[in-house]
């Protein structure tokens, strides 16, 4: 084995989140510092691994770390990386000291708890997307609700508990169904196979199911994800925790591990069961049309700035899973690059936004207004996330918005032209929303705002310049992502589609 | 004459050693006895507390020394059969029953004593209780009774023969019935408790009586592996056998507490002092559900595929109504109480599926749920208000900002139960809704995920209550127990996070010996 450098990154959390409870005497740094260099040691960490990842490789995954874990099932403690996941690594690795850098301000008191959580969200983050084993996979999956069920309900709004609730059953349901497709999955491999084994390769390489067993596994999965993403109707949830969390945890939950929910569809669902995959992916796709333009129309329709990018959230996602399931190379990698963006963006909306609202204590549309005057570099750092998140030419919105509407274009024609009018939408809910906070006549809420400092811009800045770069050159992304959706479309069996128009040769 | 009559009765074998487990509670129990009846007031807890540790401890070494491949006979004349399951039952009793002891030795927690009446025979609320109260008294016997119902719990998991099966319940029970009725605090709910427990517990007996002696008159035999032989052979009345085989699993179930013979577990749980509960809890679900094991895989396994339907329906049953009534609860005891029938539901999931692997699940199961049942209600002494115990709910709001270790304790233990990975609850589930796919139980096992959803809601509101309202005025305080009860809840929280993160230490100790003697 060489040298386990997955495993240091998934421990360098977990090692911040210890020192955090020793001591101050044996101790030179304060918890803030503690974890703010834990984050920014595992995104050095991760650059490392970025620098070293072979993207010409035709190896499924890399880095691989593996140990036996509990052998009597199969279940083994595997970390790989394929090239969706080093992306998603990523998104975490940048996000989480952004956030920590960003919220200093979001609690005093409980601080030094308030940081655990965060270390222990980006660990269960990191595994999650690091898994190769199914059962491990499974269980950080479930495992991860912990620290958002305790930053929803600790650090949230006045109905905190009743959010955190709500958060943490949704959850828990779709993994229960999950668990049961989980173990159905697992006899099947044992009558086939002759071993059990949870091995994600090795389910989607050597694995042939029947048509009737896969769709029924492919639906069990499939359900757990839809739900984490979360993908109408099963997203309900969302806008509430996204009321009554605060900008941090809000920004880890939608930016981040929502995305477990697309990246299990890619990851997961797609290699394992292929098949199931394409039949019924006309019906997903559907489904997340309806859900590009549900949730931009009830985006504009909502009073509160939280719940808006919420429900613009779930506009995203409807994206991402579209790209997922056209079946095309620049659909799939346009959802990846979609993940990152809406990432960046979610970040973006939800920490400069959460500045103002914190300093209202209060989240209504209404009660703001000509915020711009008193606060005009939180205006600015607004607006360029907003104009990425509703895909602006040059912001990294635009070149994942694009390349899904491509892809999807060229196999479901019709659902790519409804999902085109939600840019229309977008426009309206993000404009609108802009013109009634942060321009107009100053409120008396709005007049005594105080302006980001320093240390704040700074914290945001890294979102910008990784918008606009991703904007102007999304190579890294589609050449990291490549080789992975290659791979993944040959398990699927699916072809890019001819250009319609042929190339001229004579006359 | 004499002579030949003799010759013919085989002498009875009684291999010492390997029993010794059991003899030596039995011991220790009438070493009690002596204590009681011979010793001061005043010494009597201390030589209770080392007859009884030294007891357990011994019978432990006994069960570890004796329980590998060489220690696995049917002795006694075949009576008892201490095969892999048979000893992992008894030492997980033994474990359990130990940090049981440990609640029962406390006497820190509450400013007038242990959790018992000072004296049991006072009026509830008059004014001998009173006097008996003040002058310090304790009702020491508890510990000849709890020493009594280990040996009938060890004999119990252990029976080979519906006789000695029956005694062993027995032997078990009643020092149970007693207990149950000894609260210090609330007597009343604690006597009515206890009369109940008797009443419903001495029907069910009766009944399983009855079937035994059904099945005797079937099968020509009170022995297991004679039973199941003269099943595969007679050929007299199915209705006879049908009727023993009903009557035996209603005696069992009561004592498992299944849907619908479970009515007796939310008040009996409620009402018994807070240790006694965990031992009801921990201990006593173990021994009931290995009883249940042994009688049904071995006298009955021949006719799995007439009693299976039969389980499915009551697991299904067990788990659905217990979780949904949970959710309706507003004390804590009651609301585990209810939560110990379902996860009893989920065992029998386990159960119903007959193969090796599902003995090895059930036993996981039982284990995982016991130790954390027993720290969950260790952690209930430690909430206290003026008048005892606080087991209303609505009472521990922010109970995390007075205490964050016992809520965050206490967190766990309801995060395992509502099975979230890493935590053994998760190991447990896993193993028993394996079991059953593989034992093509599948639409049980979608009805367990639902029931493991509902259940989720009321672990997770404790855990909502606690860490994230405020405090109420005048709510409940937190006390600092001694060594006795802060051993127990320590080791139930390591056991907790051990099967959670690297169950395969104990799944391979239990696969290895998840067969049973015939």
């Amino acid at each position: 084995m060489n040298f386990p450098w997955l495993l240091i990154v998934l421990l360098t959390p977990l090692i911040g989140t210890v020192l955090l409870f020793i001591p101050k005497r044996f101790v030179a740094f304060s918890d803030q510092q503690i974890a703010l260099y834990s984050s920014l040691i595992t995104l050095l960490f991760v650059i490392v691994i970025a620098l070293q990842f072979d993207i010409s490789s035709s190896a499924t995954t890399q880095f691989d770390v593996s140990f036996d874990w509990i052998p009597v099932f199969g279940i083994t403690f595997h970390l790989g990386l394929t090239g969706i996941s080093l992306v998603l690594v990523g998104l975490t690795a940048v996000l989480t000291p952004i956030v920590l850098l960003a919220t200093e301000y979001e609690v005093q008191k409980k601080n030094k708890e308030f940081l655990m959580w965060i270390l222990l969200t980006q660990a269960s983050a990191l595994a999650v997307f690091l898994a190769r084993d199914l059962f491990l996979f499974y269980v950080v999956f479930e495992a991860m609700l912990i620290p958002i069920f305790f930053l929803v309900g600790r650090f949230g709004g006045p109905k905190r508990g009743a959010a955190a609730l709500k958060f943490i059953l949704f959850g828990l349901a779709g993994g229960l169904v999950m668990l049961a497709a989980l173990i159905w999955l697992y006899f099947v491999a044992v009558n086939q196979l002759g071993r059990g084994t949870f091995s994600i390769t090795a389910l989607s390489n050597e694995l042939k199911l029947d048509a009737w067993t896969e769709r029924w596994l492919f639906l069990g999965f499939f359900f757990a994800f839809a739900l984490k993403a979360p993908m109408i109707p099963g997203h309900t949830w969302l806008p509430d925790t996204a009321e009554q969390a605060t900008p941090g945890t809000s920004t880890m939950l939608i930016g981040i591990l929502d995305k477990v929910g697309t990246y299990g569809m890619l990851a997961i669902l797609l290699p394992i069961f292929p098949n199931a995959s394409i039949e019924f992916a006309p019906v997903i796709i559907g489904f997340a049309a309806l859900g590009i333009i549900y949730g931009a129309l009830v985006a504009i329709a909502q009073k509160n700035i939280k719940r808006t990018f919420a429900y613009i959230s779930i506009s995203h996602f409807g994206f991402i899973v579209m790209g997922i399931f056209s079946f095309t190379s620049i659909g799939m990698i346009g959802s990846v690059i979609y993940m990152v963006a809406h990432g960046l963006s979610t970040a973006g909306l939800f920490l400069t936004a959460g500045y103002l609202i914190r300093q209202k204590d209060n989240s209504l549309i209404s009660n703001f207004g000509g915020v711009t005057k008193a606060a005009p570099v939180m205006t600015g750092l607004f607006l360029i996330a907003g104009l990425s998140s509703i895909a602006l030419p040059g912001m990294a919105g635009f070149v994942a918005e694009f390349m899904v509407l491509t892809g999807t274009f060229q196999k479901y024609k019709i659902p790519a032209i409804i999902a085109t009018l939600a840019i229309v939408l977008a426009a309206i809910y993000m404009l609108w929303l802009y013109q009634r906070v942060f321009t107009g006549t100053e409120t008396k809420e709005s007049s005594n705002i105080i302006d980001l400092n320093k240390k704040q811009i700074l914290a945001l800045s890294p979102l910008v310049a990784l918008t606009l770069l991703f904007g102007f050159y999304p190579a890294p992304i589609i050449k990291i992502s490549e080789s992975t959706i290659a791979h993944t479309m040959t398990l699927v069996g699916a072809t890019d589609p001819q250009p319609m128009i042929r190339k001229v040769v004579n006359q | 004459m004499i002579q030949t009559v003799l010759n013919t009765i085989p002498t009875p074998s009684f291999e010492y050693a390997l029993l010794s487990p059991i003899l030596v509670m039995f011991l220790a129990a009438c070493l009690g006895v002596l204590v009681e009846a011979f010793l001061p007031h005043e010494k009597r807890r201390f030589a209770h507390l080392i007859i009884v540790f030294t007891a357990i401890l011994f019978a432990f070494f006994a069960v570890v020394l004796q329980s590998g491949p060489n220690g696995r006979a049917l002795v006694a004349n075949g009576t008892v059969a201490l095969d892999g399951p048979g000893w992992i039952l008894q030492g997980t009793i033994l474990l359990v029953a130990a940090l049981s002891a440990l609640l029962f030795a406390e006497s820190k927690i509450d400013p007038l004593g242990d959790a018992f009446a000072a004296r049991a025979s006072t009026l509830p609320g008059g004014e001998e209780e009173k006097i008996a109260t003040k002058l310090g008294w304790a009702q020491t016997e508890i510990w000849p009774l709890f020493s009594f119902a280990i040996s009938g719990m060890l004999l119990f998991v252990t029976a080979n023969d519906l006789l000695v099966l029956f005694v062993a319940l027995e032997v078990m029970s009643l020092p149970l019935y007693l207990l149950a009725g000894l609260a210090r605090r609330r007597r009343l709910l604690s006597q009515e408790a206890a009369l109940k427990y008797f009443i419903l517990g001495a029907l069910a007996s009766a009944i399983l009586l009855f079937g035994s002696a059904l099945t005797y008159a079937y099968t020509g035999s009170l022995e297991f592996g004679q039973i199941s032989n003269g099943i595969s052979s007679a050929n007299n009345s199915p209705g006879l056998l049908t009727a023993a085989i009903a009557l035996v699993a209603v005696g069992m179930l009561f004592k498992v507490g299944a849907v619908p013979f479970h009515q007796w577990v939310p008040d009996v749980y409620t009402g018994s002092p807070t240790p006694v509960t965990s031992f009801m809890a921990g201990a006593v679900k173990v021994a009931a559900f290995g009883g249940l094991l042994r009688v049904f895989y071995v006298a009955f396994g021949a006719l799995v595929w007439d009693w299976r339907p039969l389980i499915w329906v009551v697991a299904g049953l067990t788990m659905v109504v217990g979780s949904v009534i949970a959710l309706a609860q507003s004390d804590f005891k009651r609301m585990l109480a209810y939560s110990s029938v379902s996860n009893g539901g989920f065992i029998l999931v386990g159960f119903s599926a007959t193969s090796r692997p599902a003995i090895a699940a059930v036993l996981i199961y039982l284990i995982a749920y016991a130790f954390a049942t027993v720290g969950a209600f260790a952690l209930l002494t430690l909430i206290r208000e003026q008048a005892g115990e606080s087991s209303t709910l609505i009472r521990w709001k922010g109970l995390g900002k007075k205490s964050p270790l016992v809520a965050g304790l206490m967190s766990l233990f309801m995060l395992s139960f509502a099975g979230i990975p890493l935590t053994s609850g998760f190991t447990a589930k896993f193993g028993v809704f394996t079991a059953a796919i593989s034992g093509g139980a599948t639409a049980l096992v979608l009805v367990g995920v639902i029931a493991s959803a509902i259940a989720a809601v009321f672990y997770i509101r404790v855990i909502i209550l606690m860490f994230f309202s405020e405090p109420i005025p005048e709510g409940p305080f937190v006390v600092v127990p001694s060594i006795f009860t802060t051993i127990a809840i320590t080791a139930s929280a390591v056991v907790t996070i051990i099967l959670g993160l690297f169950p395969q230490v104990v799944i391979d100790l239990i696969s290895s010996a998840s067969v049973f003697l015939r």
